[in-house]
């Protein structure tokens, strides 16, 4: 089959952005390509010329403290994701997430970098991602810069990277402070595409009783990865009660922008299920705190 | 200038020059010719392909192989060691042997290295963690809790540096012989554990060409064009066929000849697979290249969707003969007489949907083209003979000129019966006198082989007050898709079975097998009957439910009994084992939950239901409707003291291999191990016919049991006459014979008969008692098999998501000769079923495939695995081999009505139409909830 016809290895960024400038015809970057891969043999994909593969670039692979921050390398298998102590103690969510991910053959080779890159409203780690409040760090051949997590999103499978000449690097976390915590759900039906009907991340602070800062993610919940922001707005500062709860949940529906998926699910049963699942989300992360 | 990957692989430094767009899979595969890494989707779906790399389980084949430099690889072929001679398992090798988790072993491979991979992190796993790590390596013969069994041994193995502990919980057949009927292991199962099996995807001949069809990929049109001219001019491009190159007969199938082998200018293209023209080229990439370049024009039609609006008046005809492939009928008794006496009548229509194989190996066929005019095809086939006619009527040969050679097969369950590749690689290989490979992609395994039949029932059933059952009318249509496949007969069993395993004294039932413009259906496991009893058997329920009646003993009170006349009028006088499926599966569920079919709420979670649901059913062993139904089996002594037992019945995973030779090994009285198995030769083996209708333990296992006992009798007659003494004398016993006082080796018998110038060896032509057509009266059918089975499910009320907790299964098999292959059928029947019930959905949208790759069409893997209790009930019928009868499909009919009902019982919500949709349970419980708030 021809998917590529070159295949580069560089070790460091920089290789890595020039590889996909200086390639001699379409070139893309690849890390898991659990996805790239099969779209390519499948069709969804024109043939390229280059392949840049991004898993031999150590900072890629990096996953470490970095003085506030847990830095995770988007080439990071979701699989070390998922085990690795540091986001035990400080992305819970992200953990739960990756641990969801497929099953572990492609946890083994899928990436965190390739989940956002996809822009699907739904993805498990970019659901996450947006709860935990990551930046991205992105390279060019210009250098590299950092971007706040939701603003990666055009719209459902588009991101605003342009992956012919720019490569997410990796994601900047917040560590976790002494009475934070987070968790991540979501519900799948046995049949079909193995996409989430509906998932849902929460960060969240606690002062004793009180909800401190939140932060509330629902896929799909719109075109791009859905923060909402009114649902946080109206617990923060509030006593978690069955009262400010459903206050939460009706501003979590009003802002959410949920869709019919053909054969997978109808906006209806979402808009029905989704209290059942926040909830649970919410309570898990807040029995954490 | 050349990238080079250097790589450790199994312990071997190798240094490969880069080939573009490779993955890892196959330079394993290609280039390093270690094919125990088996391809069976291409989308990171099945886990088949699964090595370690780096010491972590990995999907090869969306692997780049460039990838892999500088890193270390193991694959199946790494675990074993060569001790001097002798092949050393590793721990989890023997212990997936022992337990019999190796059935049609395609995955185990793969599942063998995500369990290497997980003992090496943790040795010491429990369930939970086998679930985890096993998740995405799925296993179509579905025999997951041995797997886990095995796994489990072998951890404990490897922590002890003990023996791999044998499976304690499956027990021997309550008949006692010496060898039937006792745990004995798969003659073929080592070397499915090594991955030295060779499937026919991993043979390769010298000048192979690779072959690729062109699709119509429209469901229903008029070819106008069909421009080769592209294709044939492409580089490495040797030989691009269309219809005009058929030499003899245009169409095949396996009933009725109405499939063309391609699509003639003018004539009707009737679904998206539909051939157009084949190419062979040299090398798999080009063949797909000139297939992409081959172009066609069509006059599109409307599309027949579904078999209602098939017969409906003034819509096209798909075939000559019309839309309708067959009227089905049963009449028994007086419709109307039934039901003015009964008490209750319930009415009620269900639909079931298309569901696929999913065979992890896909099809591939390989034609070798002889020096003295002859053809060789290399294929997984279920009806090896068939495949030859088939062949040589489309070549205008004799049939002798081709010889099938079946090979190893990756799972079939019914869609390996109809010719896929076969015909187009024999005319591929007589076109370029080369050798040619046709290996479908998941892909086109999905769009082109026959599913099964999404049907419409109506069930209106009446009873007395007490429970009795007078009357049961059905009507079903059933959606044979473009071609008649096996569709009629699949359709007839439906039918036949459509008032469930009861005894009604009046019952009609009308079938409607239609044409349509969807992929063709044939047979899959349940042949028709997977279908019907999901419809009866929730009307059961319904019925108990209106009668308050426990369901278990509404069942009790009609069922199947001997004495009984079945729908088609035929008398069951023998081995008829219902009844006590039912008391032993009621008393086993008992044992966990009293009140079974009463809802319980999780007391920690008041969203969460659980509760049992309760199903039977029946299923013919054997063709039946008056088809002769025969099997031939040779039996031969060798000079070394060894047998070999020959005939043409498949080996798809099921375990007849075993039946054969544990058979033989009985009545030679030997160990096993001193028999071989040959099957699936059409020049080296007798026609064993079809595998297919739970048939071959019955016929197969018949002819090799007389074909061994013809020869015990010949060999007594030789040393008779030799040593002068009565032939009754001569006792066979203990891996010798014992004649006048003295014992002989095998090996003495050869030499002694071969001396007398005879050849110890024997053919036996079994043919299974004589059964009537439908709507004749008398016997349909030769055996019946029942089985019963309970599921516990638990709902969730919120999101309507099921899960299914536990099953209990019984099956009377007549006599469980192959034990460990039976807990197989058992295990992976269950799984099947639920399969059907919750997870699976072939979806046509006016014709077009929507579930056209394996990502979009799910099966079930570890993690929805219940824990299955098998309970084997053994009422022997006399004509079978040692009492037994079949089990392939009864295993999985009742699971889908037992889950359907223990939704209904949890939560009140009445399935209705295939597969469980959790949203509409949903959706009927909010609904409910705001009807009652209001």
């Amino acid at each position: 089959m021809n998917l590529w016809q070159e295949y580069k290895r560089p070790v460091s960024v920089p290789e890595a952005v020039q590889a996909l400038a200086s390639a001699a015809g379409p070139a893309l970057p690849v890390a898991g390509g659990t996805d790239l891969l099969l779209d390519l043999k499948q069709g969804r994909h024109t043939p390229v010329h280059t392949l840049v593969d991004l898993t031999f670039i150590p900072e890629m692979s990096a996953l470490e403290a970095r003085g506030d921050s847990l830095f995770i390398g988007a080439a990071v298998p979701v699989n070390r994701v998922a085990l690795d102590p540091l986001t035990a103690a400080h992305a819970q969510a992200l953990v739960e997430a990756c641990n969801l991910i497929a099953g572990p053959q492609v946890r083994n080779t899928a990436t965190l970098g390739g989940n956002v890159a996809h822009a699907l409203p739904a993805a498990d780690g970019t659901i996450a991602l947006t709860a935990l409040n990551a930046e991205t760090e992105v390279a060019s051949v210009t250098g590299t810069r950092r971007m706040p997590f939701t603003s990666l999103f055009a719209g459902p499978g588009k991101s605003v990277i342009d992956k012919t000449k720019e490569i997410i690097v990796g994601f900047y976390l917040p560590l976790s402070t002494p009475h934070s915590a987070s968790c991540f759900k979501r519900i799948m039906r046995p049949q079909g595409v193995a996409l989430p009907i509906l998932n849902c991340a929460v960060w969240l602070e606690r002062d004793g009783d009180i909800v401190g800062d939140i932060r509330i993610a629902v896929g799909p919940g719109g075109s791009t990865p859905f923060r909402a922001n009114d649902a946080e707005g109206t617990l923060e500062g509030k006593t978690l009660t069955e009262e400010t709860f459903n206050l939460t949940l009706d501003a979590l529906l009003a802002q959410a922008k949920f869709r019919d998926s053909a054969r997978r699910a109808s906006a209806e049963y979402r808009r029905h299920i989704v209290g059942g699942l926040f909830k649970d989300v919410l309570y898990t992360a807040w029995g954490r705190t | 200038m050349t990238n080079q990957i250097s790589l450790t692989v199994n312990s071997k430094p190798y240094t490969v020059d880069a080939v573009p767009s490779e993955t890892l899979s196959t330079l394993l595969r290609e280039r390093l010719r270690l094919t125990g890494t088996k391809i069976g989707c291409e989308e990171a779906e099945c886990g088949a392909c699964t090595v370690l790399v780096d010491g972590e389980p990995m999907m090869s084949c969306v692997y780049p192989a460039e990838r892999a430099n500088g890193k270390t690889v193991t694959t199946i072929e790494g675990l074993a060691e060569r001790v001097h001679e002798e092949m050393k398992l590793h721990p989890l090798q023997e212990a997936f042997v022992e337990h019999g988790a190796v059935q049609c072993g395609f995955c185990i491979p793969g599942q063998i290295m995500t369990a290497y991979a997980l003992l090496k992190r943790n040795p010491n796993p429990n369930s939970a963690d086998i679930r985890f790590a096993l998740k995405d390596t799925l296993c179509r013969c579905a025999g997951y809790p041995s797997i886990e069994n095995a796994i489990i041994a072998a951890a404990e193995a490897l922590r002890t540096g003990e023996p791999v502990k044998l499976p304690t919980h499956i027990p021997d057949s309550v008949h006692e012989h010496k060898t039937v009927g006792r745990k004995h292991l798969r003659p073929e199962a080592v070397e499915k554990v090594t991955g030295e099996a060779i499937y026919t995807d991993d043979l390769k001949f010298d000048g192979m060409l690779y072959a690729k069809a062109k699709r119509a990929m429209i469901p229903h049109g008029f070819l106008k064009k069909l421009d080769v001219s592209k294709a044939k001019a492409l580089k490495g491009v040797v030989a691009v066929l269309t219809a005009t190159d058929v030499p003899a007969e245009k169409n095949h199938g396996l009933v009725i000849y109405d499939w063309p082998v391609m699509v003639r200018i003018g004539e009707r293209v009737r679904y998206v697979g539909d051939a157009l023209a084949i190419v062979a080229a040299q090398s798999e990439e080009i063949a797909e290249q000139a297939a992409a370049l081959i172009e066609a024009e069509f006059d599109l039609q409307p599309v027949i969707t579904n078999p209602v609006m098939a017969r409906q008046a003034d819509v096209p005809q798909i075939h000559e003969k019309g839309n309708l492939l067959k009227h089905i009928k049963v009449r028994k008794g007086d419709m109307e007489k039934g039901f003015a006496s009964a008490d209750v009548i319930l009415e009620h229509t269900f639909h079931t949907q298309t569901t696929d194989h999913a065979f992890i190996e896909p099809e591939c066929s390989i034609a070798v083209p002889l020096a003295d005019g002859r053809m060789e095809i290399y294929v997984g086939s279920q009806i090896p003979y068939q495949d030859r006619t088939q062949v040589a009527r489309v070549m205008g040969w004799d049939e002798e000129r081709v010889r099938i050679v079946g090979q190893l097969m990756g799972g079939g369950f019914g869609g390996k019966e109809d010719v896929m590749g076969q015909i187009h690689v024999a005319m591929l290989a007589a076109a370029t006198k080369r050798p040619v490979k046709l290996l479908f992609d998941r892909h086109e395994s999905l769009l082109v082989h026959p599913k099964r039949h999404a049907t419409q029932i109506r069930v209106k059933i009446g009873a007395k007050k007490d429970g009795r059952l007078v009357a049961c009318e059905t009507e079903l249509y059933g959606d044979t898709g473009a071609y008649a496949s096996l569709g009629e007969k699949v359709m007839t069993r439906a039918t036949t079975h459509s008032a469930g395993p009861y005894d009604i004294e009046h019952v009609r039932a009308d079938c409607f097998a239609m044409y349509t413009n969807n992929p063709p259906s044939g047979a899959f496991r349940g042949f028709g009957v997977t279908q019907s009893a999901f419809a009866v058997e929730s009307m059961m329920d319904k019925l108990a439910e209106s009668l308050n009646i426990d369901p278990v003993e509404l069942r009790r009170i009609n069922a199947l009994h001997v004495g009984s006349i079945t729908n088609t009028g035929q008398e069951l006088k023998e081995s008829v084992g219902l009844m006590e499926c039912i008391d032993r599966v009621d008393a086993e569920m008992r044992k966990h939950d009293p009140h079974p079919f009463a809802p319980k709420v999780d007391p920690s979670n008041p969203d969460i239901v659980r509760a049992w649901g309760f199903a039977a059913a029946y299923k013919n062993t054997g063709l039946g409707g008056g088809a002769p139904d025969i099997s031939g089996a040779d039996v031969e002594l060798y000079a070394d003291g060894t047998f070999q037992v020959r005939s043409s019945a498949a080996e798809l995973g099921q375990g007849l291999v075993t039946v054969m030779r544990l058979t033989v090994a009985e009545e030679m009285g030997v160990e096993p191990d001193q028999v071989r198995v040959l099957v699936m030769d059409t020049d080296l083996t007798p026609n064993g016919g079809p595998t297919t209708a739970s048939r071959q333990t019955f016929v197969t296992g018949n002819a090799s049991r007389y074909a061994a006992k013809t020869l015990r009798d010949e060999i007594a007659a030789s040393m008779a006459e030799k040593f002068d003494i009565r032939p009754e004398k001569i006792r066979f016993e203990g891996g010798v014979v014992h004649v006048n006082g003295h014992s002989m080796t095998y090996a003495e018998i050869y030499k002694e008969m071969t001396a007398m110038g005879q050849h110890p060896r024997v053919r036996y032509e079994y043919e299974a008692p004589k059964t009537q057509p439908l709507g004749t009266g008398g016997d349909m059918h030769f055996a019946f098999s029942f089985g019963v089975q309970a599921a516990e499910v638990e709902v969730n009320k919120l999101t309507g998501e099921v899960s299914v907790l536990k099953v209990i299964s019984a099956n009377d098999v007549g006599m469980a000769i192959n034990p460990l292959g039976l807990q197989g059928q058992v295990e992976g029947g269950v799984m099947m079923g639920l399969g059907n019930c919750i997870t699976e959905e072939f979806i046509v949208d006016n014709g077009n495939v929507v579930t056209d790759r394996l990502a979009r069409y799910r099966m079930p893997g570890i993690m929805l695995t219940p824990e299955i209790t098998s309970i084997i009930v053994e009422h022997p019928i006399a004509a079978g081999p040692y009492g037994a009868k079949g089990v392939g499909e009864i295993s999985s009919i009742p699971t889908t009505p037992a889950i359907t009902n223990a939704i209904y019982n949890a939560v009140g919500v009445r399935v209705d139409k295939l597969p469980v949709d959790q949203e509409m349970i949903a959706r009927e419980l909010w609904m409910r909830e705001s009807a009652a708030s209001s």
